[in-house]
């Protein structure tokens, strides 16, 4: 995978929103660090995962790669080019290649505008990728793409369920052909007979236009399910990365192994059989963080230089030789291999 | 500020205020139990016409959207209701005769004033003054208010700290006072001039109610779909935050219209208001003021109009306030 | 009658037990039927998991027991709700308050909104001391710190005259368990308490709450989506589709070999996180809108067991015996093809 050109590469991605006081003379008083120091790569035609707690920064990473946000510093390049200082048409062009999926289907969708307008909308603020005779039909197409009677299109929102406004904002991220998606919580919004119905969807039309995902999920069974490569983030901070079974079969970081290890399974013999971690405490202020590694206040593992020197996320240098799952990114002073999926 | 209108903006902005609140919930969570409603699709329902179908089974919003169609009727075509000029009196034979309250729609019915005039008649003619105030200020607040308050929602910074300092010192003036004191320095006061110095003074609640919904309306998912697609910022503020926002501000506006209705009346009844020869209900209940021991039909009846229509407009405003409320939906 | 009295234990009597229970809700399209013909009952140290996507009709259930269903537009149309024997719904409103407020707590998914946001916590902690023990203002404090200690918030003394908003997320939602278990009740029905919650956070509460039901031999009725959550902690399962309920089983079995072809859709959609496993099953179409529930089974159009007879007849929930005809022991399943479903 390492010989191939990367699609999207992140560099040292920060984002800090200032804290402020004051009405017509306002001050800084502080920052929240939603993002601090992330850098990835995203390969054509791959899932990376993104898993983290509420608080932890996926969802501006999400907005970040969307250019919703600018971010403090660091670059994201697409193809090379750094999207992330483009603006007007430049930025125009380049919207069309990277397209999202929101988590909400209920606040997603325009509630004023009916099916047709929401998915046609891409056509008009893009006329070159559709002639105007054309757009209707292209939005049927769309509907019948992603599992809808196109017969629906001058239907509203409210008139559908959650699984089938997820699948009208799928096709309207589909609508411009983008070559990349990024999907914030896409299916955590949805019941669960129908979650699966539209993972297996995205799955589907990921092979069939060669889509590029960066899938952000709290819920690490679909991440699992979903991605070929996963980056665990707490507080603002990548603290683990790599492929799915590296993650899960041979999580380093003692983050992700208690995360991994508080996931209720579905299956009650794991519960007697199973090790579980459970941490201590809350996660702490973005705005205020710990020192050095972020995580060493809820970790049983901290020790003084936890405090002072900030871990960075590289292959541990003691598994560097090992040619089994351990031998990836991990930001942890100790890293450790312990399974605790397995019963 | 009558108090009606000030909780009324208050129920308005929090209900537009809900959908922040609403991704918060859901932040992680499982929608709400009764959300789930199945494959719906029948025909093509907007939230507009859902809002109608509601409206069409309500008495309350039937029975003022009926009489409020028979006051425009009248302030169109006055003469279709009376046969006689608003103007014409002959004091010898109708100094303020007691009405005939059997002879209906008849010059004689409610009675004559001390002009000889009739009563009904001027009713019928001043019906005009009031609803073309009531509804063109609120037009005008409309638009002035819904401008001031969309620029500053949506593109907040430095624009939004002075357009809602502006909004704050025009809130502070005291609005019959204000009123009153712009109206005296003009000589002759016409229709004109007295909707431009209402609606001078009353953009400021519409400009308030706007801007709450057009902050919570920039922070939702749909804008940021619109903004990641390339949408430019007209498209956003007339395709997705207007349609949007205008539901609330519509409902203060048309409770607000009775208001001005009432300002209208009252400062034509100090005297401040329209001046001769316009009629006016306002106008005429202060001239009724002095016969009120010996004719109180002429204080009475244009009285009695004056309340039973801005009673309509605000029964009206609070049906399709409840027809639009996402909370019932 | 005492207190004593009613505490007492009345053999071979359930603890709480909802019969047949019938809810509608009026809407513009008709009425909605929510729950229709409900029956479970609870026993003192048992989990009761009630499961179901939304519009189950789980939580409309438990808000008929707690008596916060909204009415209108709410409407029971039938049924009982019996605590230990006695029907709630034809008691008077004081008698029926009284067993609301003390022998039945809920705790909610949302604490942020369930607290109320400009009262102290130790005072919305002490007010139910006052209230319903008559308590003098300085022991409902006292009470409420040691309630605080028990569901392990950290220098709970320093934080007792706290405000519900400077509290994480976690530790709100321990506070609302404080308040359920208050009073010491019966039952505690808790509705989604840890979906709002991270991970980390939910594995914290769910242990706090089950050891507590162990400690106070309290019925616990737990209201959920999360098949996860339910094989933590549960003893036995009644899975709701459509406003009834289509299977009961214990949790062990029901993992193992559900009986219903709902349940099986289910456990076989969610992916694991022990392997990674290929295309998802994922059951077809969408749950049925409440104003149409369709004719005879309500799962026939999305069952892929489903034959002429699902159409016609609505299936009852019947008991599951082994292959040989031997006893399961508390099993039910609403298929007219159970046994096709669990044996093969």
């Amino acid at each position: 995978m390492a010989d191939r050109e990367p699609i999207l590469e992140v560099a040292n991605l920060v984002k800090h929103f200032p804290l402020t006081q004051g009405i017509l003379f306002k001050r800084q008083i502080g920052a929240v660090k939603a993002v601090d120091d992330v850098s990835f790569e995203l390969y054509q035609g791959e899932t990376l995962g993104i898993v983290g707690e509420s608080g932890c920064g996926k969802s501006t990473v999400a907005k970040l790669l969307m250019n919703l946000e600018q971010p403090t510093s660091g670059t994201i390049k697409y193809k090379g080019e750094d999207i992330s200082k483009l603006s007007g048409r430049a930025l125009r062009a380049v919207r069309r290649n990277i397209q999202m999926v929101f988590q909400d289907p209920y606040t997603s969708l325009n509630p004023r505008m009916t099916v047709g307008d929401i998915i046609g909308e891409p056509f008009e603020i893009h006329p070159d990728v559709a002639p105007k005779g054309d757009r209707r039909k292209k939005v049927r197409e769309l509907l019948d793409v992603v599992g809808l009677n196109p017969e629906y299109i001058n239907r509203y929102p409210h008139q559908f369920s959650g699984g089938q406004r997820q699948r009208i904002g799928i096709a309207r991220g589909l609508a411009l052909n983008p070559e990349i998606i990024i999907c914030d919580e896409p299916v955590s919004a949805l019941d669960v007979s129908v979650q699966a119905q539209v993972i297996n969807l995205m799955e589907r039309l990921q092979d069939e236009f060669d889509l590029s995902y960066v899938f952000i999920a709290h819920d690490l069974s679909i991440v699992r399910h979903i991605s070929d490569r996963v980056g665990v983030m707490y507080l603002g901070k990548l603290a683990e990365l790599g492929t799915d079974g590296e993650i899960y079969d041979h999580p380093t970081h003692p983050y992700t192994q208690a995360l991994l290890s508080a996931v209720p399974q579905p299956d009650p013999e794991v519960r007697e059989s199973r090790e579980r971690i459970i941490l201590t405490g809350d996660v702490p202020s973005p705005a205020n963080p710990p020192s050095g590694c972020r995580f060493r206040t809820r970790c049983w593992k901290a020790e003084d230089r936890c405090a002072q020197e900030v871990p960075v996320l590289a292959i541990p240098e003691r598994f560097a030789k090992d040619k089994g799952g351990v031998a990836h990114p991990s930001a942890c002073h100790f890293a450790e291999e312990r399974d605790v999926v397995h019963a | 500020m009558p108090e009606a209108e000030a909780t009324n903006v208050n129920k308005a902005v929090r209900a537009t205020g809900a959908p922040e609140s609403d991704v918060a919930v859901t932040e992680g969570g499982q929608p709400a139990e009764m959300a789930a409603s199945g494959p719906v699709p029948g025909k093509p329902r907007s939230l507009w016409s859902d809002a109608w179908h509601d409206l069409r089974r309500k008495p309350s919003f039937l029975i003022s959207a009926g009489i409020i169609l028979v006051l425009l009727v009248m302030a169109a075509w006055p003469g279709l209701f009376t046969s006689v000029s608003p103007r014409s009196g002959d004091l010898t034979t109708s100094y303020l005769q007691k009405p005939e309250l059997t002879h209906f729609f008849q010059p004689e019915w409610l009675g004559y004033n001390q002009q000889g005039q009739s009563i009904y008649a001027r009713m019928i003619y001043g019906t005009r003054a009031s609803i073309v105030i009531g509804v063109s200020v609120t037009a005008l607040v409309l638009v002035l208010g819904s401008i001031v308050g969309m620029l500053a929602g949506y593109f907040g910074g430095w624009l939004d700290a002075l357009l809602s300092r502006i909004t704050d010192t025009f809130m502070g003036i005291p609005f019959m006072l204000g009123a009153m004191v712009v109206l005296v320095s003009f000589d002759t006061r016409t229709t004109w001039t007295v909707t431009m110095a209402l609606a001078f003074l009353g953009w400021t609640t519409i400009a308030r109610v706007m801007r709450g919904s057009v902050i919570a309306i920039k922070q939702s998912d749909y804008v940021m779909a619109a903004r990641s697609l390339g949408a430019g910022t007209g498209r956003i503020l007339l395709r997705h935050v207007l349609p949007n926002a205008a539901a609330p501000v519509i409902v203060v506006a048309m409770i607000a219209l009775g208001g001005y209705i009432t300002a209208e009346a009252v400062l034509s009844f100090l005297g401040i208001g329209l001046s001769d020869p316009a009629i006016s209900w306002g106008g005429d209940i202060n001239r009724a003021q002095d016969q009120i021991r010996v004719a109180p039909h002429v204080l009475l009846y244009p009285s009695i109009l004056l309340s039973i229509t801005i009673l309509s407009f605000l029964m009206l405003g609070d049906a399709v306030r409840d027809a639009l409320d996402p909370k019932l939906r | 009658m005492s207190i004593e009295m009613t505490k007492a234990e009345v053999p071979g009597v359930p603890l709480l037990e909802v019969r047949d229970l019938h809810v509608e809700f009026h809407t513009r399209d008709g009425a909605a039927k929510a729950v229709n013909g409900v029956s479970y009952t609870v026993d003192a140290g048992e989990t009761l998991a009630v499961l179901g996507e939304s519009g189950s009709g789980k939580s409309v259930t438990a808000q008929t027991i707690m008596g916060i269903l909204d009415m209108p537009p709410g409407r029971i149309t039938g049924g009982e709700i019996l605590f230990r024997g006695e029907d709630m719904l034809k008691m008077s409103e004081e008698e029926r308050q009284r067993i609301r407020g003390d022998k039945i707590a809920m705790i909610f998914q949302d604490a942020l909104s369930a607290l109320n946001p400009v009262l102290s916590v130790g005072y919305q902690l002490g007010e139910m001391f006052r209230v319903h023990r008559g308590m003098s203002r300085k022991d409902a404090k006292a009470k409420a710190v040691e309630l605080m200690d028990r569901v392990r918030i950290p220098a709970a003394k320093e934080r007792v005259n706290d405000y519900p908003h400077q509290f994480s997320g976690g530790m709100r939602q321990r506070i609302m368990i404080a308040m359920a278990l208050a009073l010491e009740p019966d039952v505690i029905i808790a509705d989604e308490p840890t979906t709002a919650l991270d991970v980390t956070v939910q594995a914290q509460v769910m242990d706090l709450l089950a050891e507590l039901q162990r400690d106070f031999e309290m019925g616990l009725i737990l209201i959920t989506h999360d098949l996860g959550v339910v094989a933590d902690v549960a003893d036995k399962i009644a899975v709701m589709y459509a406003g009834r309920i289509v299977e009961n089983a214990p949790v062990h079995e029901l993992y193992k070999r559900p009986a219903h072809p709902y349940t099986k859709g289910l456990l076989e959609s969610i992916p694991r996180l022990d392997h990674k496993g290929k295309e998802l099953y994922a059951i077809q179409g969408l749950p049925p809108s409440l104003t149409a529930i369709p004719q005879g089974c309500a799962f026939n159009p999305r069952c892929p067991m489903a034959q002429d007879v699902c159409f016609t007849d609505t299936p009852p929930l019947a008991e599951v015996l082994e292959q040989d005809g031997g006893p399961i022991g508390g099993r039910a399943s609403a298929c007219h093809f159970w046994k096709e479903t669990i044996h093969g």
